[in-house]
């Protein structure tokens, strides 16, 4: 037998000791890791564990100039099972299909399926959830959700847009002011375990909501009723493609009504608003949406035809290359290089003074006044006048103008743009110079917004739009308006007219491309009080049958707004019947 | 705990090592409360049993314990005669459990006789301690020669490599048990000093070291990914590094006092079987630093028990049975500790006492009972 020595006595030592080494090193690595990295892990754990929920921010309202609240949000309920949580499936499945109008068979198949949660219906009126929540049915929840809601339906559709799932603006206002009107969700953070299953005792922290603002608007939703029925009207009568009108404040751009008829519904924008065939691919379904929600006056170009010889005008009494009475004289035609340009007149105007040839939209008094002007004056005020940019309005997807380049404008093209053929602008575009030509000369840049309210009440913002004053002289301007005024008052805006008030504006006829087609677009544009434009529209009638002309189909229709809308902005009649009295002496 | 002064009695002048028999009760007991603690979330979802794991492993370990009070009031010189017999028993179990044995996740390490299954690896431990220690007290002095080196090699490697086949981590330890047993017995001092350095080179250089070896054909690549997987498990979080990266989590939020007991969320599923080998990130993140340290601590006072039962045992087969014990219960508790906090590569080895493992509690008490009557054999007056 081997003897018990002192040397494996050592060795025992010194085993235990080297075991102590490891250990120490061992709790070294645990303080490593639990002091000093326990920071950067806990972090990770957490990161891990936690499970986020979402309250959803109610979304801004948008109110209109009369304080009427135009887009809002409803609270509608999803209903939900929850399977280990149901005590007794036949109540609740009675009661659910009861309720909901639901198919019994397709409840219970939903009430016996066994998964964390079965959404039963979604956008459940509060008072139904209300009711359902009522019965104490355990497993079945009810969550409060928002949806946007437009209380006037089809109104204004085009400018105010809608919102998608998630609550985002997806076209019109909805979208520009996204940012003021969206507000900040807030969350519920919990624990969870690796399933996602949460944990009950887990603390949780709460991150409240912060309410969207409230967007203020300059639309104001009786102007907006009063000429999306005359719009309608005239559509209809005529057998228009489509018919927009806008009304705006030509002193500060300020949007009163923007109508595109047919208008849509936003409480349900994905229904088209024209019955198709039934065999549509959903590409095309797609293409139709999409031509539903665009805005004409803001996202198409079109030929503005005579209304655009205002510009022409307004260029040529700023350069002072002609006056209101210089004579002119139009045989019907004018001859520019090779080329021979009608008048709408065909027999001519015969002599006439710059005022008449206004009067009266007569082609070759405007050709010769472009033609004095000459191609690189006739562009500078184009450019000065702000057509080559975009107006800047508050919503999404301006059209650009489509115009001549400067090198390639000879005197032909020069002479077709002076009465407002061979290029494009939006209708915005046009409202917004012909304001500002008549306004004294202040460029303004035409919007919707007005302020943004928080939901306690406060303005958190208001919105400032750029102008640029002295696009033409006052004595210019002033003599625009005088000549508008003539235009509606004895020329071929006559129709315009609206007892007790001093109506200016100026027709148009423009042949949609290509000419041959035969179709037109018949517009007229107007302000009023002529004297101290205070507002001002313009309609465009898209594709009418029967008689086209601007003066005859379009200015009738703004004289009606007028005449209702004028009181209802406190503009006086009064004024009118001194005017009235000078006519009689003059 | 402090030591306890064994009770006198006239008759019999004999020492009992009731420390470290409390130290085992303190350590089984908490190791339930820990296998509770993490195992009722997934033994709730899979038995509808919160306590399924805990009560099975109680069960164990009460019979465990009654079998190892009466293993510690016998002569250990009684159980030295079975050790040849023992040991081939280890060569029969091992291959009967590669060729019969039960398939648990891919692996065959479950032998069933009749109703009773158990891990043969174990087992094979308790043999080679036993067997190694009486081998080496036979040889006598012929230990301090390369013959007798090689014996107890040749002993040791064969039946360690048939178990590394079978469970890499349990051959590991069955070398390092025979290691440790040679080092105490054996007065050469530099092929240990050499060995142990190696080690610590290897586990230094491994990194690069794998990359070459892998290069020249010697290591297989899935081995080469443990080790880069070890290196930096955050670039491999849903692969290789899943485990140690949930079990880093763990200790990382336990912070010094952790979240307390039974408020631990990565046993929520996050780690898998929380209860096996990563029981001890559990105790990190619950009991926090304050707890893991403790349990270390308690380890340290059991290996230091061994080391009094070792050195004051009155023969040389005595010291090295208990030696054995000690390096088996060290190296398993520095290795699983060491993978927990990844400091070295992750490989499967239970916490003694502590972790879910039937036979393993079982062989445990067998062992604990071993050192016990070591220590019963101590007389206290000469």
């Amino acid at each position: 037998m081997n003897s018990f020595r002192t040397h494996h006595r050592e060795r025992i030592a010194v085993l235990f000791f080297l075991l102590f080494i490891c250990m120490a090193g061992l709790t070294g690595r645990l303080i490593f890791l639990m002091v000093c990295r326990s920071d950067y892990y806990s972090a990770r754990a957490e990161d891990l564990h936690q499970r986020e929920r979402t309250i959803k921010a109610a979304r801004g309202n948008i109110i209109d100039a009369s304080g009427k609240v135009i887009a809002t949000n409803r609270t509608v309920c999803t209903i939900s099972v929850i399977h280990n949580q149901i005590e007794e499936p036949e109540e609740v499945t009675a009661v659910l299909s009861r309720e909901l109008g639901l198919d019994e068979s397709e409840v219970r198949k939903k009430v016996e399926t066994y998964s964390s949660r079965e959404i039963i219906k979604t956008n459940v009126d509060k008072e139904l959830g209300d009711k359902i929540r009522s019965f104490h049915l355990a497993g079945v929840k009810v969550d409060e959700d928002y949806k946007r809601y437009y209380p006037y339906g089809s109104l204004a559709s085009k400018v105010l847009g809608f919102t998608g799932g998630d609550n985002q603006g997806i076209i019109g206002l909805e979208v520009v002011y996204e940012e003021y009107l969206k507000g900040t969700n807030g969350k519920i953070l919990t624990m969870a375990d690796a399933a996602g299953v949460e944990l009950e005792n887990a603390a949780e922290d709460r991150v409240e909501p912060v309410a969207g603002q409230d967007l203020y608007v300059s639309l104001d939703v009786n102007i907006q009723q009063y000429c999306e029925q005359a719009a309608t009207q005239v559509m209809e009568k005529k057998g228009a493609n489509r018919v927009s009108v806008i009304v705006m404040n030509p002193q500060n751009g300020q949007i009163y009504a923007m109508v595109n008829v047919p208008e849509f519904d936003l409480n349900s924008p994905f229904t088209l608003n024209q019955t198709v065939e039934s065999q549509v691919s959903e590409r095309e379904r797609q293409d139709l949406l999409n031509q539903m929600w665009r805005n004409p006056c803001i996202n198409d170009t079109y030929e503005p035809g005579s209304t655009f010889k205002i510009v022409t005008a307004a260029a040529g009494l700023e350069e002072g290359v002609v006056s209101l009475n210089d004579t002119f004289s139009c045989p019907g035609f004018r001859v520019v290089e090779d080329r021979k340009i009608r008048c709408h007149k065909v027999g001519g105007h015969g002599s006439e003074t710059f005022l008449q040839g206004m009067m009266n939209s007569c082609n070759p008094v405007l050709i010769d006044v472009g033609q004095r002007l000459g191609v690189d004056h006739y562009y500078k005020y184009f450019e000065q006048f702000g057509l080559k940019k975009k107006t800047g309005i508050d919503l999404p997807g301006e059209g650009v103008t489509i115009m001549h380049k400067k090198e390639n404008m000879g005197p032909v093209e020069l002479a077709t743009v002076s009465f407002g053929q061979s290029f494009q602008i939006t209708p915005i575009q046009l409202i917004t110079t012909v304001s500002s030509l008549i306004n004294g000369g202040t460029r303004i840049t035409p919007h919707f917004g007005v302020k943004a309210v928080s939901s306690s009440g406060e303005t958190v913002h208001t919105f400032s739009y750029p102008k640029t004053a002295g696009i033409v002289s006052e004595e210019t301007s002033a003599a625009m308006r005088y000549i508008l005024e003539q235009v509606v008052a004895e020329g071929s805006g006559k129709n315009a007219y609206v007892e007790g008030y001093r109506i200016g504006g100026k027709t148009a006829t423009s042949e949609k491309l290509p000419r041959s087609l035969k179709k037109y677009i018949s517009s007229f544009i107007g302000f009023a009080p002529a004297d101290n434009p205070q507002v001002i529209a313009l309609i465009t009638i898209d594709e009418p049958e029967g008689i086209y002309y601007g003066g005859t189909i379009a200015a009738p229709v703004i004289a009606d707004i007028f005449k209702n809308i004028l009181p209802y902005l406190g503009i006086e009649e009064e004024k009118e019947k001194t005017d009235a009295a000078f006519r009689i002496y003059g | 705990m402090a030591e306890n002064r064994p009770e006198k009695k006239k008759k019999v002048r004999r020492f009992y090592d009731y420390s470290l028999l409390f130290t085992v009760i303190f350590l089984t007991v908490f190791g339930l409360v820990m296998i509770y603690s993490s195992s009722s979330y997934s033994a709730q979802l899979v038995y509808g049993d919160a306590a399924y794991f805990m009560k099975r492993q109680a069960m164990i370990a009460l019979a465990g314990f009654v079998g190892m009070i009466l293993i510690s009031k016998m002569d250990y010189h009684w159980y030295a005669r079975f050790a040849v017999l023992a040991y081939i028993m280890s060569y029969v179990l091992m291959i009967a459990v590669s060729l019969f044995g039960r398939k648990v996740n891919g692996k065959r390490r479950w032998l069933a006789i009749g109703p009773i299954s158990f891990q043969p690896t174990e087992f094979v431990k308790v043999a080679l301690i036993v067997m190694l220690a009486a081998v080496i007290v036979q040889m006598g002095r012929n230990i301090n020669r390369k013959k007798g080196v090689l014996t107890v090699i040749g002993l040791s490697l064969p039946i360690a490599g048939i178990v590394a086949a079978n469970n890499l981590s349990s051959g590991i330890i069955i070398a390092g048990i025979a290691f440790v047993m040679l080092f105490v017995s054996c007065k050469k001092k530099w092929p240990f000093a050499v060995c142990v350095l190696l080690g610590i080179a290897v586990w230094e250089l491994a990194g690069p070291l794998a990359t070459l070896l892998e290069n020249l054909g010697i290591l297989q690549e899935y081995q080469l990914s443990r080790i880069l997987v070890w290196q930096n498990p955050e670039a491999y979080p849903s692969t290789g590094g899943y485990q140690v990266l949930q079990g880093l989590y763990a200790i990382g939020s336990g912070g010094l006092f952790g979240r307390g007991l039974g408020e631990s969320i990565q046993k929520l599923g996050f780690i898998p079987e929380a209860q096996n080998d990563m029981i001890f990130s559990i105790i990190c993140e619950e009991l926090g630093l304050f707890g893991a340290v403790s349990v270390i601590l308690i380890f340290l006072f059991m290996i230091y028990r061994f080391m009094l039962i070792a050195e004051n045992a009155p023969d040389l087969f005595g010291a090295l049975l208990v030696v054995g014990v000690m390096a088996h219960i060290a190296i398993q508790v520095i290795l699983n500790v060491a993978v927990v906090t990844n400091t070295i590569p992750n490989t499967g080895i239970t916490l003694p006492f502590i972790s879910y493992g039937g036979t393993s509690v079982l062989f445990l008490m067998i062992e604990m009972g071993m050192v016990l009557s070591v220590s019963n054999q101590i007389r206290l007056e000469k």
